[in-house]
């Protein structure tokens, strides 16, 4: 029976646990990706959110929490069309970005 | 004539006869190995092509046109034609005028054959008869002097080169350098060891004039046999380094022109028909000048000529950071004289890198899409149709979505025409494919295309009306939309002018229209907008227009340049657009547009703006 709430489990990310050893990678070869402030105007342009949830807001906060499964699911989608680089506010090269994360991260994270 | 030596042979031609066979081994073995790494359909179309007798003709007529008149150079700059055509059409006269002369005064040449028409004059003495053939000595001659001439203004542009209508040059490497020193010293060797021989083998104006004066010097044979072994050697040395320098253009461009002729693409990103391309770059650098990069110094050693140079020394760092750091422009393709297509081999090397990631569309669904966009098919039985009973898709693509102006715009223009129309991206639509086209990733492209071709082909439209010139031009290679015309909103515009289904008022207003780098190079269309814009207003051109527009910096070919240092080409472009003082910048590409917006100090438009305000 749903009664529209139920318990959870806790969404708390333990950081000492996650292994970031790719993001560093990908910082290193994308210094820029700490520039992020999480402002949305990516997501909010992104033509891919609107078919599949695509954000690249998202994509940067879940890796920089070790969340890649998350993160990679959502990266699929994107179709490279340079609308977030337009749009950045802090200037970030979205799309470069987004080709280092598809050659760093793997298809089949746990 | 008559010969000297009974042998017919003298130890001096030894550095030439082993260069030349050097070079001749392995332009033979890089043919083979270049047509074999075509792909079979190509390689087939390739020798098809080759005994067609259409295509055959225009082989010669393009060898002959570019690798020796230099035709492309000459409508560039006269002096830099003329220093081209001067060096590769004398020699070649002299090679041909020199084998004509050997098959007239000797007989039973064997092995002599090699080296005979090179140091001709060596070897035969001159008879009471020899005279008769005068027109040749005096041909051998001006050929000579019309080498040389190109050889002292080659001197002349390694040191000046804005003689030449060039700012800047290629850096040549060590061995180019070698290479280029042994050729400028082959003729003037030449014309000093004929004219060592020139009172006994006979000459013309330049040879035995020479004779004549320095005499003291020239007529003491002792001195001769050095004089024809320099010249030998630097044959020799020529010869033994051609294959890695750039002077590897002369043969492969002979090869390169049939291929092209044939219709072969770049396929493989380093072989085959790549191949051809990168070692028919003579390194002659007209790209530099031509890269909207250029502006910053850092970035001319990005240029097509050194893609080419570290493509051939296999450099994969320096090749994957030249070939993502360009604006994928298309100029340097423009302008190059030989043909070397700098864009699409970037294109290629971007192809061939490893992702671990690959984009995946099949979970998208697009059928509130087609529900949408078939408007035209849904109420085909009750529908009012428009005059021309026209039915219009626009698709305004990605960056129309971030210039909405463009997009109203049109609309408005499309209902004062009374067009019937529908927008396939309203609230956003799937990308057309070009930018991912652009990184390289062509499978990923092509299943977006395969996406929007659905929605496209559902909607019942027979025009597909696009705002976007980047998505134009995939929409015109890579789609295959049967019975759906597609247009450019230039060409849309300009056909409604014609046909008088829109009419505009003539402001008094400059507008100077922007080449769109996709529209104009990419897709040839140059004449229509302009149209639009005369009929609207006072028109006035850029500095560098048309096929050399300036590209504005904003360009998604680019995967790695950042903002900071795209502002310096953007401000060069706009520098180029306000040349003649316009009142307004006008172009057609939504990029451009809100790329010049930043940094503009006069109003940036969209042609579909300027014609809206002034339709009626």
């Amino acid at each position: 029976m749903d009664f529209g709430f139920k318990l959870s489990p806790s969404s708390a990310i333990n950081l000492d646990k996650v292994d970031l050893e790719k993001f560093e990678e990908l910082h290193r070869a994308e210094p820029d990706v700490y520039k992020c402030m999480a402002c949305g105007s990516c997501t909010s342009t992104c033509p891919a959110n609107k078919y599949s949830g695509m954000s690249m807001r998202k994509v940067i906060l879940a890796l920089q929490r070790g969340k890649e499964k998350e993160a990679v699911s959502m990266m699929r989608n994107c179709m490279l069309c340079g609308k977030c680089t337009m749009v950045c506010p802090r200037g970030i090269n979205t799309r470069h970005l987004i080709l280092s994360i598809c050659r760093i991260y793997e298809e089949d994270v746990k | 004539m008559r010969e000297r030596f009974l042998t017919g042979y003298n130890d001096f031609v030894l550095p030439f006869v082993c260069g030349m066979l050097f070079v001749l081994i392995y332009c033979m073995v890089g043919l083979v190995r270049i047509i074999l790494q075509l792909p079979a359909a190509d390689r087939r179309k390739f020798f098809l092509s080759l005994v067609n007798p259409k295509t055959m003709v225009k082989n010669i007529k393009d060898i002959f046109l570019k690798c020796l008149i230099h035709v492309d150079i000459w409508k560039r700059n006269k002096l830099l034609g003329y220093m081209h055509s001067s060096i590769a059409f004398g020699w070649f006269m002299l090679i041909v005028v020199g084998h004509i002369e050997v098959m007239l005064y000797t007989s039973h040449l064997g092995a002599k054959a090699l080296y005979y028409p090179i140091f001709f004059r060596y070897f035969v003495a001159e008879t009471e008869s020899t005279m008769k053939g005068s027109l040749i000595f005096f041909l051998m001659d001006f050929f000579l002097l019309v080498v040389l001439s190109g050889i002292t203004l080659a001197i002349i542009k390694r040191v000046r080169s804005r003689l030449f209508g060039m700012r800047r040059t290629t850096n040549p490497s060590f061995l180019d350098l070698i290479g280029q020193y042994s050729l400028w010293s082959i003729f003037p060797l030449r014309l000093l060891a004929e004219s060592f021989t020139a009172d006994i083998s006979g000459g013309s104006f330049l040879t035995k004039s020479l004779n004549y004066v320095f005499t003291e010097f020239l007529s003491n044979h002792a001195n001769m046999l050095p004089a024809w072994w320099a010249y030998s050697c630097a044959l020799g040395i020529f010869f033994f380094v051609l294959p890695f320098t750039r002077y590897m253009h002369i043969p492969t461009e002979i090869l390169l022109i049939p291929f092209r002729n044939a219709g072969i693409k770049i396929v493989n990103a380093r072989k085959g028909f790549a191949k051809a391309q990168v070692y028919s770059c003579p390194s002659c650098g007209l790209c530099i000048d031509a890269c909207p990069m250029g502006v910053l110094k850092g970035n001319i050693k990005d240029t097509t000529v050194y893609l080419n140079r570290q493509i051939r020394r296999n450099n994969e760092a320096r090749i994957e950071e030249i070939s993502d750091k360009c604006l994928l422009c298309g100029k340097c393709t423009a302008i190059c004289p030989v043909g070397v297509e700098g864009d699409k081999l970037r294109i290629a090397q971007r192809s061939v890198r490893k992702y671990n990631l690959g984009p995946d569309y099949s979970n998208i669904d697009v059928s509130a899409d087609i529900q949408r966009c078939n408007k035209f098919v849904f109420n085909q039985n009750n529908i009012v149709s428009s005059s021309e009973n026209e039915k219009v898709l626009y698709f305004g693509g990605c960056m129309t979505a971030l210039t909405p102006a463009i997009m109203k715009a049109t609309g408005s223009i499309l209902g004062k025409a009374g067009i019937e129309y529908e927008i396939m991206d309203r609230d956003g639509g799937i990308c057309c494919g070009r930018p991912m086209f652009m990184a390289g990733r062509f499978s990923q492209a092509m299943q977006l295309v395969e996406k929007n071709t659905e929605i496209i082909m559902k909607s019942g439209a027979d025009t597909l009306l696009l705002s976007c010139p980047i998505c134009y031009k995939i929409f015109r290679e890579k789609y295959h939309l049967p019975g759906i015309e597609i247009i450019h909103h230039t060409e849309y515009f300009e056909r409604l002018l014609q046909s008088g289904r829109l009419k505009v008022r003539k402001e008094d207003v400059r507008y100077v229209y922007h080449d769109p780098c996709e529209l104009g190079r990419g897709c040839g269309v140059y004449e229509q907008p302009r149209h639009v814009l005369s009929a609207a207003g006072e028109l006035v051109e850029a500095e560098k227009n048309r096929k050399e527009s300036i590209c504005c910096g904003g360009s998604l070919g680019s995967l790695t340049l950042s903002f900071d240092k795209r502002k310096a080409m953007t401000e060069n472009a706009l520098n180029n657009l306000v040349s003649d003082s316009p009142d307004r910048i006008v172009t057609a590409c939504p990029l451009c547009m809100s790329t010049f917006a930043r940094y503009a100090d006069r109003p940036v438009e969209d042609i579909a703006m300027v014609l809206d305000r002034t339709a009626y």
